[in-house]
């Protein structure tokens, strides 16, 4: 099935009550699929056409304030669009959930995926979550609707798939059976909500007297979702054998050099890592699902035993200290004594190929460079000169 | 609300900031953003009521003489009154320090 078509799937079988989105490539076929659900009749929800992405989240806001369900998908051009109210969403503790199909932010015009659209929204609020294959998609929705509207918690979620590389591939899914989305989904019971019986007034202005107090509350949800996350995977994994963690490691033990990457790279990287295993290299691999509340202990567990850690970013932060993960995995291992040296490349933007020896050169050059002194290592990788 | 917001503690605030509580921005006092108050000549005021309907605030009532009143706890001191006045009863006035 293609990855697209089973987060629709799965959108359907979490019940919502509103579609909201607007087309744009690569993220189309999932608002297609949901357009032919509700068009005939297997999922009882409303489906907004609306003109614009702006409109498409600010109908979400509406009707999750309203104690619907509510989902939107987009992609680079539509997420800069709707990005003022990516930022109401979470401020307002409305828990949609939206999939990203991740794809570059123009200019030059791209329809290709990497990462600059959702870092161009990084510090918006949502719990975000990167995914590396269809079934991490479709699970996710599940997780993301259950975690986002637990009392603890209430945020929107975001889920981070890989355009093209993910959205249009066409893998074997394991599906599961509506009793048990059920089990584990329950009705969304909104905490307050737009209701003539008891008026409220959400959005409502706060001066500078407040507006910090408003702000460390947001933060401090945002933070003690950790626990409520991990809560969540662990609750899913015992109900379907499938087992999710904020960073995953493969082959990482007694590893010398650890890459690092967010989202589909991985399962490539760890094609990688096989092959420089089989060669007796001590390299493994680190995989961030969570990133936004970063995982900082989770990271530093298993990061900081290394001696040098090789992350791949996919997106530029022009004139800034590298790539956004690297930043952040540099923030994470800051001020401790024993702390792996970092080089950051920047890979695969705007879609192009990384192959498995693309990530070992890449491993080379990190650790060659890194034997002769070199520190902060940066580049973007397999630009012509 | 029960206090005034630059009491309130971040762990008091509701879930996502929603005021629970319908209505109570008429406990906010925007008088105090204001340099000058209308004052009210009694003489000269006919009881038309233009005051009261162009006042963009609501802040004139009707008191039990018969006077449309401005509330100087929600007057911001726009002068509207004062320039719609068909009589010219209505002046502004620098408001002294005495709030």
């Amino acid at each position: 099935m293609e990855v697209s078509i089973a987060a629709a799937e799965a959108v359907k079988q979490a019940n919502v009550d509103v579609v909201s989105a607007y087309p744009i490539t690569p993220q189309t076929h999932i608002v297609e699929h949901l357009s032919d659900l509700v068009a005939n009749g297997e999922l009882d929800a409303d489906f907004f056409c609306v003109e614009s992405e702006h409109s498409a989240l600010s109908v979400c806001v509406g009707s999750e304030a309203t104690g619907a369900r509510s989902f939107t998908c987009t992609s680079s051009q539509g997420l800069a669009l709707m990005s003022e109210i990516t930022y109401i969403a979470s401020g307002l503790r409305l828990p949609i959930v939206m999939i990203i199909s991740n794809r570059t932010l123009s200019s030059p015009l791209s329809i290709w995926n990497d990462h600059s659209d959702v870092m161009s929204i990084r510090d918006c609020g949502w719990i975000q979550f990167f995914t590396e294959n269809g079934q991490e998609v479709y699970d996710h929705v599940f997780i993301a609707y259950r975690l986002g509207e637990d009392r603890d918690v209430l945020l929107p979620v975001i889920i981070n798939m890989d355009g093209f590389t993910l959205s249009h591939v066409i893998e074997p899914i394991e599906m599961l059976e509506q009793e048990k989305v059920d089990q584990f989904l329950p009705p969304y019971q909104p905490l307050h909500r737009l209701h003539p019986d008891r008026p409220v007034t959400m959005g409502a202005f706060a001066l500078p007297s407040i507006f910090a107090e408003t702000k460390k509350a947001q933060e401090f949800a945002m933070l003690s979702s950790m626990s409520k996350i991990v809560e969540t995977w662990k609750a899913f994994g015992d109900l379907t054998g499938r087992y999710y963690k904020p960073v995953e490691t493969y082959r990482a033990e007694e590893a010398e050099t650890l890459l690092v990457t967010m989202g589909s790279f991985g399962e490539t990287a760890s094609v990688a890592v096989d092959m420089m295993r089989e060669e007796g290299r001590a390299v493994g691999l680190l995989k961030i699902r969570l990133w936004r509340p970063f995982p900082f202990d989770e990271f530093r567990r298993a990061a900081l035993q290394a001696k040098q850690l090789v992350i791949i970013d996919r997106a530029v932060s022009v004139g800034g200290p590298g790539g956004p993960v690297a930043s952040e995995v540099k923030a994470a291992i800051y001020g401790y004594d024993h702390r792996p040296e970092v080089y950051d490349f920047v890979a695969g933007i705007s879609g192009r190929d990384v192959t498995p020896s693309d990530f070992i050169k890449m491993v080379d050059k990190a650790e060659i460079e890194i034997e002769e002194g070199k520190r902060d290592g940066y580049e973007i990788y397999g630009v012509r000169e | 609300m029960t206090k005034p917001e630059s009491e309130w503690t971040w762990k008091e605030l509701p879930v996502g900031n929603v005021v629970l509580e319908p209505g109570n921005a008429s406990e906010y006092r925007t008088g105090d953003w204001k340099t000058f108050k209308p004052v009210l000549d009694r003489e000269l005021c006919i009881h038309c009521g233009l005051c009261y309907i162009f006042c963009p605030d609501m802040a004139y009532n009707l008191s039990a003489e018969g006077y449309f009143i401005a509330d100087l706890f929600y007057c911001k001191g726009c002068g509207i009154c004062a320039k719609e006045c068909p009589t010219g009863a209505i002046t502004m006035v620098v408001e002294e320090e005495e709030k």
